[in-house]
Formats: structure tokens, C-alpha cells, sequence
């Protein structure tokens, strides 16, 4: 069987209450596995966890106690194999659109020259549809635009996974649709395997090959796993046409629905 | 912003200036984006208005002021000079700034240059030495503690205090007024350093941290850029109080330049000289401090 490209095991993290000092578990002894090429999704609800696991298996925020493996490998600091991008872009305001792209190509390939670099950050600029506002800030940008920078400069160094801080939260719902798309679009042209965390159930379908269920924290665990059985490509009018996308959204929120009132 | 600004720091909350608007210009930009053309209108013929009131009355201060002056000059006080005999030495000065008598007696414009020139080698050395620690110490909140109350002290002596012991120590009064300057030049910039480094947003420091960044790459692409309205405004402050202390740097030690030259203008009561020289002091200050707006506008990033 061929080794899984993700695989967190067992891992564990607490937090101090900032108010009353008590320590509390987000989750303890977690664990999942992604495959090479696989969108895999973990939904669960605002609090429970989902950035805290993401930023472990990212490696800027330290777990107490578990292992994450890239490749069969323990990662053990952040690195330019998972690429994350952030629910607040988390951009340089001080740098254009080219300069934000160019400031990961620069570090991902520092033996390249200068039009090497140039070429890279045109491509990619260019496959996030930014050509025209290539110059701009991200102050100039609508939160659309930011996260498509945001894709941009996490598929230009071409990481071995992609980790999705839900990535499209912050954007209006008309613009989110289709990056959605252009998201899926890049996945498969790529073929850059997608790690993803969100509160958006029908994000979650439209997107994935898997989603993973979380419970709500403190003491989070992931209950469930559903493999979304919709034929790609997948689009939001298709899926509202098939009552079995119905059937397994209110799976879903049943499932979490009720695991939140218990 | 407000969680991490220690209260140690007292001279950074009064001189750092928020890399960001921070709330007031969030809500300028929200207002903006819901509703560009009032918003904007309204703003612009505010502005005209204040504008057009600000010029008159500062037009009339100025008249005040010399009308004040030249009062005083003529029934005041008869041997103080009036305005129009400054302007008339200011003139013979300024028509000839380069020209070289001796060492007592050089145009206005190398006495300009000398200060200057002095400035400039104490300002950036002290400039070069503040940012590195203000970095070191931005990033390490253990050594910060540890330092802060030294800087602070330091802070508060003027760098004048010091003349005595460095020119005993270097024993030299060139090498004394460039340490002075460079003394000068280094608290603000120092204190706005640190605070703009420990500042940054957590976010642009795990981008770093995930594109594996080394260190010296981090410090020049991250880290001074996102300091780097802090980093300015501190520089300004800097500036502003080297070129305050050298003057009298220059008095005390005789090193040829502006301040020099009021003081051997004292010596001879050549007050109308006196008083074109602080003019002239002013006026170079402004210029400088204008330089500093220039950068500061061109490093302002909203975020
Ligand atoms: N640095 C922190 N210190 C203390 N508690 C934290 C910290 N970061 C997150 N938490 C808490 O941990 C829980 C999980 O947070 P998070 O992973 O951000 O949730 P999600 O991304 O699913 O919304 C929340 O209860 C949150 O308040
Ligand atoms: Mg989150």
C-alpha cells in the first residue's frame, strides 16, 4: 500500500484560558492521514480547533505531544513542503501584487537569476488572473483579489501540500464561488495535494474528495469521515440539482449540529 | 499594538508612529469604499477651506512678529538690530556663501556644509549602531528587559553633558562633536526600532518562518520594511535632536560650522549675525525634517 503524503498521529494541544489560567485541551491525540493528490477538508465549527491543528501540522505553532509526517518524514519546523494560506492573506502591505509572489520565489529558488525569478512570478501571477493589477498593494485590493495573491504565492513554490486556513471566509459570497473554482482548477492542473480547514458545510462538498468531521473543542476530535461520492467537475448548480447533495449536507449538519448541543 | 507596547517604553508611545492608521484610517478606508463621492467632496472643500485660513493667519503671525521686531529695535532697544539690517547681512552672506579667508573667516555656505557634513557621518553612524540594536532588542523581549532601563537612563542625559568626558577621553574635538551627533542619533531611533520590530504582525513573521527564510533575508524583506515607518519616525526624532546638539557642540569645541559661527559672532557682538545664524539654523532643520517626511511617506504602508 502506498504510504500516505500527510500523516499527523496522536496529536495533542492545550491552551491557557487567558482569563482564568486553567489550562484546557483544543484536542488530544488526533490523527488523519492525506494521500498524494487528495483535497481533503476537515469541517468543524468556529473555536474547535481547525487553525490550531492546521498551524501544528504547518509547524508554526508547537503541539504537546504527537508526530506530523511529510513524505514519512517528521517535520520538525516550518518549511517551504506545506505552503499556507491564511484566512487574513497574511500579505506584505508593503509589497505589490508581483512583489508578494516574488518575495516566496525568491525564497523557495535562491540560486535562480533575476529573470528566472520574473518569469515565475508572471506565470503565477497570471494563472490567478492579476495581470492588470499586478502593481497594486494589497490596501488597493478587494479581499478576492488578496487571496488569489495569497494562492498565488503558496502554488509558486510548488509545496508538496497546500494547508487552507479557511481561505475563502473573508471573501463576499458572488467572488468566492469563483476562485472555488479557480482553486479546484489550479488543484488539478497542479496536482498539488490540498489540505483544508473549514466552517463551510457546503464549501466543504463542492470542493473535497474527503471530508473530515470535527467535533466542537475543548477536547475536539475528528468523529467522522466522508468521502464526497459527486463526480468532478463540480459545480454549485449542479450539486443543488442532485437531492443526494441534500441528503449529505443534512448528514452533516446534523452530525455536527448535534454533537454541538450535546 | 497596544498588548505588546510595554509601558517602559515610554518615549516610543509618545514618538512611534503606527505602522498602520490604525482605527481612525480603517474606518476613513470603510468609509471610502461605502461611499467615495460625498466622503471625498466633502473632505476636499473642508480642506480648501482651512487651507486658505491657514495661510492668512500664518502670513500674519510672520507680519507680527516683525513688526514686533522692528519696534522693539527702535524704541526698545536702539543697538538691537532691526529686521531689515539682518536681511541686509543675511544678504551679504548669503549673496557670497563660498568663500575661503582663513580658517575665522569662510562663506555661509561651507559653514553650512561643515555642519552638515558632521551631521550627516554622526547621524548615520549613530543611525546604523540604533537600528541593529533596536532590531536585536525588538526580537528578544528578555534582552529588551534587560537593557531597557540602561537606554532609558542613557536617553535622559543630554549628549552635551557628555562633551567633557569624551573630549577627555578621545582627546580630540573633531572626533568629540561627531561622537556628541552620533549620541544624539541614537535613543529615538533606538526606542522606535524596538518597538516597531516587536510590533510586527505575528502573521508576516510565520510567512517568513514558512518560506524558510534565513536570517538576514528576514531582517531585510520582512522585518525593516514592516518596522520601517517606526524605524522613520524615529530617525526623524533623531535628526531633529542631533542638529539641535550641534550647535552647541560646535560653540563649546570650536569646530568650524553654524554653531561655531554664532558663537564667534557673540564674541565680536555682531548680533545681527547672531540672529541671521539662528535663522539660517532653523531654517537648514526644517529642510532636514521635510527630507524625513519625504521617506516617511515613502515607507507608509496601510495594511
Ligand atoms: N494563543 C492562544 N491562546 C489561548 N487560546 C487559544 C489560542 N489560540 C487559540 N485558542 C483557543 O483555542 C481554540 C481553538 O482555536 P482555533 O484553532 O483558532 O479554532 P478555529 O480555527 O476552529 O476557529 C479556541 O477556543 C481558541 O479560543
Ligand atoms: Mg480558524
Amino acid at each position: 500500500m502506498k504510504m500516505p503524503l500527510l500523516k499527523v498521529e496522536g496529536v495533542s494541544k492545550y491552551f491557557q484560558d487567558p482569563r482564568s489560567k486553567n489550562e484546557f485541551c483544543v484536542f488530544s491525540d488526533l490523527s488523519l492521514s492525506v494521500k498524494e493528490k487528495e483535497f481533503v477538508a476537515v469541517l468543524g465549527h468556529s473555536g474547535c480547533g481547525k487553525s490550531t491543528l492546521l498551524n501544528i501540522i504547518a509547524g508554526i505553532e508547537k503541539s504537546n505531544g504527537g508526530v506530523v509526517f511529510l513524505d514519512g518524514r517528521q517535520t520538525v519546523k516550518p518549511g517551504l513542503d506545506r505552503m499556507v494560506v491564511f484566512q487574513n492573506f497574511a500579505l506584505m502591505p508593503w509589497l505589490s501584487v508581483q512583489g508578494n509572489i516574488r518575495l516566496a520565489v525568491k525564497a523557495a529558488y535562491p540560486e535562480w537569476d533575476k529573470a528566472a525569478i520574473n518569469r515565475r512570478v508572471e506565470k503565477y501571477v497570471e494563472m490567478v488572473n492579476l495581470t492588470e493589477a499586478r502593481n497594486k498593494k494589497p490596501a488597493e485590493l478587494s479581499g478576492g483579489m488578496r487571496q488569489r495573491v495569497g494562492l498565488a504565492r503558496a502554488f509558486s513554490v510548488n509545496p508538496r501540500i497546500m494547508l487552507l486556513d479557511e481561505p475563502f471566509a473573508q471573501i463576499d459570497a458572488l467572488t468566492r464561488g469563483v476562485i472555488q473554482q479557480e482553486l479546484v482548477r489550479m488543484w488539478e492542473d497542479t496536482g498539488i495535494t490540498i489540505f483544508m480547514v473549514t466552517h463551510d458545510v457546503d464549501e466543504a462538498i463542492l470542493l473535497s474528495d474527503r471530508v473530515l468531521l470535527m467535533t466542537p473543542g475543548p477536547g475536539a476530535t475528528l468523529a467522522e469521515e466522508i468521502t464526497i461520492p459527486f463526480s468532478r467537475p463540480r459545480t454549485r448548480d449542479r450539486l443543488v440539482e442532485d437531492p443526494a447533495f441534500f441528503k449529505l449536507r443534512d448528514r452533516i449538519v446534523a452530525f455536527l449540529g448535534h454533537r454541538q448541543a450535546a | 499594538m497596544s498588548n505588546s507596547n510595554p509601558s517602559t517604553l515610554s518615549v516610543s508611545s509618545a514618538a512611534a508612529v503606527p505602522p498602520s492608521g490604525g482605527a481612525a484610517a480603517k474606518k476613513r478606508a470603510m468609509l471610502k469604499a461605502v461611499d467615495p463621492g460625498p466622503a471625498r467632496s466633502a473632505a476636499g472643500s473642508l480642506g480648501q477651506r482651512v487651507g486658505g485660513n491657514w495661510m492668512v493667519l500664518s502670513l500674519f503671525c510672520l507680519l507680527l512678529f516683525l513688526a514686533l521686531w522692528q519696534r522693539y529695535s527702535t524704541v526698545g532697544n536702539e543697538k538691537f538690530p532691526s529686521p531689515v539690517v539682518v536681511a541686509e547681512h543675511a544678504w551679504y552672506f548669503l549673496s557670497d556663501p563660498f568663500y575661503d579667508n582663513g580658517p575665522n573667516d569662510q562663506g555661509i555656505g561651507y559653514l553650512v556644509g561643515f555642519s552638515l557634513g558632521r551631521l550627516a557621518v554622526g547621524f548615520l553612524a549613530g543611525s546604523v549602531v540604533a537600528v541593529f540594536l533596536g532590531v536585536v532588542l525588538g526580537l528578544n523581549r528578555t534582552l529588551f528587559k534587560a537593557l531597557n532601563p540602561y537606554i532609558q537612563v542613557l536617553r535622559a542625559i543630554s549628549p552635551i553633558a557628555w562633551m567633557p568626558l569624551l573630549l577627555y577621553t578621545v582627546q580630540n574635538s573633531g572626533w568629540t562633536a561627531l561622537l556628541v551627533v552620533f549620541m544624539a542619533s541614537m535613543w529615538p531611533t533606538l526606542a522606535n526600532t524596538a518597538f516597531g520590530v516587536n510590533n510586527i504582525k505575528k502573521e508576516y513573521l510565520n510567512v517568513a518562518a514558512i518560506l524558510q527564510m534565513p536570517t538576514l533575508a528576514k531582517v531585510f524583506r520582512v522585518i525593516l520594511p514592516g518596522a520601517g515607518p517606526a524605524i522613520v519616525a524615529g530617525l526623524r526624532i533623531s535628526m531633529g535632536s542631533a542638529w539641535v546638539a550641534i550647535v552647541p557642540a560646535e560653540a563649546l569645541l570650536g569646530s568650524l560650522g553654524l554653531g561655531y559661527f554664532v558663537w564667534n559672532e557673540w564674541n565680536n557682538l555682531g548680533i545681527a549675525n547672531v540672529i541671521f545664524a539662528i535663522l539660517l539654523i532653523g531654517a537648514v532643520g526644517v529642510m532636514l525634517d521635510m527630507l524625513f517626511n519625504r521617506l516617511a511617506k515613502s515607507l507608509a504602508y496601510t495594511d
